[in-house]
């Protein structure tokens, strides 16, 4: 299925490893972008570039603090993600269990033989 | 009764282009491993009660194939793939094409399980790989759309850790 082509929604905004990098340091809470710069280890117009990005879908929000410019992670655009998830690890768990009658079902089996073994 | 295992498989990205699914079972591996491999026990679970299994096609040797398909009323969800390693009971190496996409071959993963066993019970892990971004984005567009399907993204992992 066709999908807008980069940074248009949130899903294509995390897909870049180093916009992940910066949701995880933010999900630790608010950071001063100067912060930002010093733990990506990168130049400031490229964690600006990244950052505008996220703002742009909305993942971070921004304020000014003084002369500070502080970045914090907004999760909600990714819920949706998320309930996928969710999904996926419930159709895995739905089949285990269903194995797991048919396993009791050959630990009986094998006892009624164990006779024979 | 504490050896309960119902609604306990986990997912984890242990990297960009993998999915980790494990799961504790109740039982040695060699049963484990029957139940994995056998038609006519694969179709008793693999739908996850999703709707009938209607072909559990096993050629269980290393070049063989393997195809299941299940009726997810009305519509058919299709699996197929080759068995690369195969070293009963405890560890299955294949490759896993999802024919709901085009060229389904081309896209195909690669799905190693491993199963280790203690005290009787067994420690499941399947282990499935991605070729690449391309692939995965694809394969997490159709499971938003069909919730049934085999693909997962690194995304997901700060997707959950967020929530």
């Amino acid at each position: 299925m066709a999908r807008a082509a980069t940074t248009t929604d949130a899903f294509n905004a995390v897909a870049e490893p180093r916009r992940r990098q910066i949701l995880d340091l933010l999900a630790a809470g608010e950071l001063p972008v100067n912060d930002l710069v010093a733990l990506l280890g990168l130049a400031q117009p490229q964690v600006s570039k990244h950052l505008r990005v996220l703002r742009e879908v909305d993942l971070v929000h921004v304020r000014d603090e003084g002369r500070q410019r502080m970045y914090r992670l907004n999760a909600e655009p990714l819920k949706p993600i998320h309930d996928w998830l969710s999904k996926y690890e419930q159709a895995w768990n739905n089949r285990f269990d269903l194995m797991d009658d048919v396993l009791e079902e050959l630990k009986e089996a094998e006892k009624a033989d164990g006779d024979h073994d | 009764m504490a050896t309960t295992t119902s609604g306990t498989a986990k997912v984890t990205l242990p990297a960009d282009n993998q999915i980790l699914i494990t799961r504790e079972f109740n039982a040695p591996a060699r049963l484990v491993w029957r139940a994995y491999t056998t038609p006519e026990l694969i179709r008793r679970w693999w739908s996850g009660g999703h709707g009938p299994v209607i072909v559990a096609d096993v050629d269980l040797r290393v070049g063989g194939k393997w195809r299941y398909v299940l009726d997810a009323g009305g519509f058919e969800v299709g699996f197929h793939g080759e068995y690369r390693e195969i070293q009963e009971p405890e560890r299955l190496v294949n490759t896993e094409a999802y024919e709901g996409i085009p060229d389904p071959d081309e896209h195909a993963a690669l799905v190693t399980v491993t199963l280790a066993e203690k005290d009787g019970r067994t420690f499941l892990e399947m282990l499935v790989e991605h070729r690449d971004q391309a692939d995965r984005d694809a394969h997490v567009n159709s499971g938003m759309e069909s919730g049934m399907q085999v693909a997962m993204d690194q995304l997901e992992v700060i997707a959950a850790e967020l929530a």
